[in-house]
């Protein structure tokens, strides 16, 4: 046996770490490749027979846009806002729960390089999912996608975005309840209130207002931008919003690493 | 050479106020197997955990390799291999992907050769394709071993590697510590039992609520802990100890039905066979005997005595 060969390469970035993590999570999402893909094409098809077919008969368009090419891009992102976080959580939550996590503590991983190969993993699979629901949605209706760059922009901004939120969730969880409390409770009714469905122009001024207040309305409408070319609010505005709750994920992660919390005795 | 372990007036206080380790200071030569013996609840744990930076301690300083684990932290964990005590694995993964998995995460490029060695040295190549679910708890004892040594660690911990295990993983078990020794990595282990500190450890360190009351060469310690204890079951009851037998220095059971002698089992004259010859010339009958050996708990109160009669801190 040889235990102690000589070794080489400097005390830098740990690539073959990151690697070896962002790996073992891809493996996992391919071994339930199933539900990972095959669901959410289903629920999308579901929704543009329920909400395109028979809503959108009696809603012609929609600021120029027929309402079954209209919902869309709010429908590709619920799907990356639930998957993102559910992806991300449970991916380091199991680790926890299992005790496995010993070995990426004790690893010469730095927490750059752990949330890096985490939420990495988790918007890959969001991106990937994200283009297949486009590609099955453009059976039912004609897209098109007036800003290409800015619409995969914003798919991967969000997509990590999410998946670091998720990511925290899953650091802050301490059982398989707490992991579904806050998308069920916070995300997926500010989603559905986001404008997904329906353009906020389209509410009464006073609920406009409320709605305004959902950040989940901006993340879409910029979205929606890079498709149609239409929005409900500016594109910067979008754009800074999302931007914004990345920096706040990120603050929060960069805490997390630097107290140990819920990670380290 | 630096020490492969050096841990300096180490203190851990958990958050809920457990004082867990106690001004703890050890260095432990290259090369060297060491065991910590010490019952639950000692620390030994949480003094491996804290060197491995999965629990922050409260104080001190660790070095490993003289490097500082906190500052030099990337270097010092591509040389420590851990075993926790508890089993956990990923059930869907297979035995070959975990292992291949754990040298990456340790910053090593792929090298099929070692990791099939090391799985060949575990008996675990068979099984390589084999999801881990579906192992047996030895081999899966076997596989956490695996996959601390897949980054070619030289300092090698074993948290209660033997607990739970039959004899034949135990011996296997022995028989890997001392080809690990032969590649030269350091081991240290923790154990309850000293029969595995004796069959394995150069030297021994024996902890206690937090402290590490006392750390000695393996063959010192072993002459400390030898004593052995004979009882003898009278067939008739002793009113007193007749003089005859004073040199032996036993004790003699309340309702005189029960002799004691308590000896060193690593003396050359134990002094049990005299003890019998004169018995039988004194005409005194027993209907049974057993000798035992001192019990851990036994050890940590003899010692803790023996420091308290020394004058220093029990
Ligand atoms: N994460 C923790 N939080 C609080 N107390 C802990 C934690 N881990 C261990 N302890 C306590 O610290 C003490 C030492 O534990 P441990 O290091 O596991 O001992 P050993 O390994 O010698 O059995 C025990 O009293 C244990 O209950
Ligand atoms: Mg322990």
């Amino acid at each position: 046996m040889s235990f102690t060969a000589p070794r080489s390469g400097g005390s830098g970035f740990n690539g073959h770490g990151v690697l070896a993590i962002y790996r073992f999570e891809m493996a996992r999402a391919i071994r339930t490749a199933i539900q990972s893909l095959v669901t959410p094409v289903i629920t999308t098809s579901l929704y543009f027979v329920v909400f395109g077919a028979a809503i959108g008969s009696r809603i012609d368009e929609v600021g120029g846009v027929s309402y079954g090419a209209f919902i869309v891009p709010g429908l590709i992102m619920l799907t990356i806002f639930g998957e993102s976080i559910s992806n991300a959580s449970f991916g380091i939550y199991f680790p926890k729960f299992t005790g496995t996590i010993y070995e990426i503590l004790s690893a010469p991983v730095s927490p750059f390089e752990i949330v890096l190969a985490y939420v990495g993993a988790a918007a890959t699979k969001s991106i990937v999912l994200g283009l297949v629901i486009l590609a099955t949605a453009s059976f039912f209706v004609p897209i098109e996608i007036a800003h290409p760059l800015a619409m995969v922009f914003f798919l991967v901004l969000i997509s990590v975005t999410f998946s670091l939120f998720g990511f925290i969730i899953g650091i802050w969880a301490k059982g398989f309840e707490q992991l579904q409390l806050i998308p069920m409770l916070i995300v997926t009714p500010l989603a559905f209130l986001g404008g997904a469905f329906y353009s906020i122009d389209m509410l009464p001024q006073a609920w406009r207002a409320v709605a305004l207040l959902n950040p989940v309305v901006y993340l879409i409408s910029g979205f929606r931008w890079a498709f149609y070319d239409t929005s409900d609010v500016g594109v910067a505005v979008s754009l800074s919003m999302t931007g914004g709750f990345l920096v706040l994920c990120l603050a929060l992660v960069a805490w997390i690493f630097r107290t140990g919390y819920r990670l380290k005795a | 050479m630096p020490p492969a372990i050096s841990v300096k007036n180490l203190t851990k206080t958990y958050a809920s106020g457990l004082v867990a380790l106690r001004d703890v200071s050890l260095d432990i030569a290259p090369g060297e197997i060491f065991a910590l013996l010490g019952p639950n609840g000692a620390g030994k744990t949480t003094l491996i955990s804290i060197v491995c930076g999965i629990v922050t301690a409260s104080g001190g300083e660790v070095m490993a390799d003289g490097e500082d684990v906190r500052r030099n932290w990337r270097a010092t964990r591509r040389k420590i291999g851990l075993v926790p005590q508890e089993l956990a694995t990923d059930a869907f993964e297979t035995v070959l992907s975990t292992v291949t998995f754990s040298r990456g995460l340790f910053g090593c490029p792929p090298n099929a050769a070692h990791i099939e060695r090391v799985l060949k040295d575990l008996t675990l190549w068979e099984k390589r394709h084999t999801q881990i679910r579906e192992l047996s708890g030895g081999m899966k004892r076997r596989l956490m071993i695996a996959k601390a040594l897949a980054h070619e660690p030289s300092i090698l911990f074993l948290d209660e590697p033997t607990a739970g295990v039959d004899v034949e993983l135990r011996r296997d078990m022995w028989a890997l510590v001392r080809a690990l020794r032969e590649n030269g990595v350091t081991v240290i282990l923790t154990t309850h039992y000293i029969e595995e500190a004796e069959e394995m450890a150069d030297r021994v360190g024996v902890m206690r609520k937090g402290e590490l009351i006392l750390v000695e060469e393996k063959a010192a310690l072993m002459r400390k802990l030898g004593k052995r204890r004979l009882t003898l079951c009278l067939q008739e009851p002793m009113a007193a100890l007749p003089p005859e037998l004073a040199q032996w220095r036993l004790d003699l059971a309340p309702g005189g039905l029960e002799l004691g002698y308590t000896f060193d089992a690593h003396d050359e004259r134990t002094g049990v066979p005299s003890l019998l010859r004169r018995l039988s010339d004194l005409g005194i009958a027993f209907k049974d005997l057993h000798t035992s050996q001192s019990s851990l708990e036994e050890i940590f109160v003899s010692l803790v005595s023996e420091r308290v009669q020394e004058g220093l801190p029990a």
